[in-house]
């Protein structure tokens, strides 16, 4: 337990110190909702669907967590030649519980930085449906980052150096944020593009955060729920498994 | 008392043999130096007797333990200094230790205790407060010395610990060494390519080479079985004097990025 908790307050030491990394990491969520928030505007509203900017900040929420979720997990590739990895796998602790607490870390920072994009697109005019929602979407933001950061850490496990880092980005970021549904509505989709979407977590993701915050889903807050959670025990347990058979 | 034996040893990756089926012994208290050109199998060999990687065949008993079937009992056996730093850039010197402290399961008043006694040896009690990315090489290799002697192992690893430092660190470094050898009775177990420092502070020395342990000994008797004057003259005798061009890993190539990205 006290590993775990160890290793949790390590990762968020790390985040809270590093401030170029916070603002760095809000550069991109901020250019989307301002630039498409304030760009495609008048166009969503002229076709009937109401305010962008409330439509998007869900989506935008989900895109930092996901950044910041799969790149936190990934951060193992770093450290398992150099930094701590080394020093926590030679020390008697199980692998399950190093993993566990640099996950549940990892997690925790994914889910402030939602939280900061959150603060900030309440100035670029974001109004929830309901303000004692935001509790509740807030711990589906937190869901959402340990499912990711499991995921990354699974990758990280697999890779073994960061050139693969790119190609991650661009080859599974990307497509699991663009196909989503953080960006448009999934009613109406073409019938690929919308079974795409339904295989991509991260549209579970962002509905339910659109459940709680616009009071508009797709699948229903239960589906939601139930997909992210049992998806998100698969990845923890795969991830653990891999992260135990790492071998320096 | 034997606080290590290695039977057999060997470790094979996708047909390349890097130890192949070597055995030898570590007394307890011993200071022992682990010597061979790169690529011989050095490091091969400590991470298979610290648990992280599975030999391939042969026995190996740390503390009467078996790294593969008790790995916990092992772990908590050794200390150890990895030739890279492993410490976390982003925490003090202090935070490093707790960490370790944490992770070793010690009780909170005497890990503060030992904390506070092990920074003052290393003469870093003053900068505990510091971030460990405003050290020197010096200061991280003082910190990850005392940081691997905090839960009180009975062996400690160095691989390579003077690697880039200069002389007057050196010399620091193996001094605290020796004093924890004299004070605390622990057993080490380094590797360095500086043979004068092998000479001057191991009391037995084996030489590895292509996997295999060419020669193992006092340094009077290796230089006595090769008729040379100094260790360096031993082990050129024995392991020739062709450069080996270890190939170039991933981990090599990530040392060299970490570098450009730090500098």
């Amino acid at each position: 337990m006290q590993t775990i908790y160890i290793l949790w307050l390590r990762q968020l030491k790390r985040y809270l110190r590093s401030k170029s990394r916070i603002i760095g990491a809000l550069g991109q969520p901020l250019l989307f909702l301002l630039a498409l928030g304030y760009g495609f505007g008048p166009i969503f509203q002229k076709a009937g669907q109401g305010n962008y900017i409330n439509y998007l900040a869900p989506g935008i929420i989900g895109m930092s967590i996901i950044f910041t979720s799969i790149f936190s997990g990934m951060e193992i590739i770093w450290d398992r030649q150099f930094g701590f990895l080394k020093e926590t796998l030679v020390a008697p602790v199980s692998r399950f519980n190093i993993m566990l607490g640099r996950t549940l870390g990892g997690a925790t920072v994914a889910t402030l930085q939602g939280i900061i994009v959150l603060g900030i697109s309440f100035i670029a005019g974001f109004r929830p449906h309901g303000w004692h929602l935001i509790i509740p979407a807030i711990l589906v933001m937190f869901l959402i980052s340990l499912l990711f950061t499991a995921l990354g850490t699974m990758i990280a496990s697999l890779l073994d150096d960061m050139q693969g880092f790119q190609l991650i980005i661009n080859f599974l970021v990307m497509p699991l944020f663009f196909l989503s549904g953080a960006l448009f509505p999934l009613q109406g989709l073409p019938a690929a593009m919308l079974t795409v979407a339904k295989l991509d977590p991260l549209s579970y993701g962002i509905d339910a955060l659109k459940a709680l915050l616009l009071g508009i889903s797709h699948f229903a807050l239960a589906t939601d729920l139930a997909v992210l959670a049992v998806i998100t025990f698969i990845f923890l347990s795969l991830g653990s498994y891999f992260f135990s058979k790492i071998q320096l | 008392m034997n606080i290590i034996e290695v039977r057999g040893l060997s470790k094979r990756f996708n047909g390349f043999t890097a130890v192949d089926n070597i055995s030898f012994e570590v007394k307890q208290g011993e200071i022992f130096a682990f010597l061979g050109p790169n690529g011989a199998g050095k490091s091969t060999t400590i991470k298979m007797l610290t648990t992280l990687l599975h030999p391939t065949s042969g026995h190996m008993l740390l503390n009467g333990h078996n790294p593969v079937t008790d790995s916990a009992q092992v772990r908590r056996s050794f200390g150890i200094v990895f030739q890279d730093f492993s410490l976390d850039d982003e925490l003090t010197a202090y935070e490093n230790m707790e960490f370790h402290g944490v992770l070793y399961k010690m009780p909170p008043k005497v890990r503060r205790e030992r904390i506070e006694q092990l920074l003052k040896l290393v003469d870093l009690w003053d900068r505990r407060n510091n971030l460990v990315k405003k050290f020197s090489g010096g200061m991280k290799r003082r910190l990850e010395i005392a940081r691997g002697l905090l839960h009180h192992p009975k062996i400690f690893f160095l691989d390579e610990p003077t690697l880039g430092l200069d002389p007057q660190t050196r010399t620091h470094i193996w001094d605290y060494i020796k004093h924890l050898n004299q004070t605390e009775g622990i057993t080490i177990f380094f590797t360095t390519h500086y043979m004068e420092e092998a000479e001057k502070v191991a009391q037995r020395i084996a030489i590895i080479d292509h996997g295999k342990i060419v020669a193992i000994g006092t340094p009077v008797e290796l230089k006595a079985l090769t008729n040379t004057h100094s260790v360096e003259e031993a082990f050129l005798s024995l392991t020739g004097k062709t450069i080996r061009d270890e190939e170039a890993n991933n981990v090599d190539a990530m040392r060299i990025r970490r570098r450009m990205w730090h500098r």
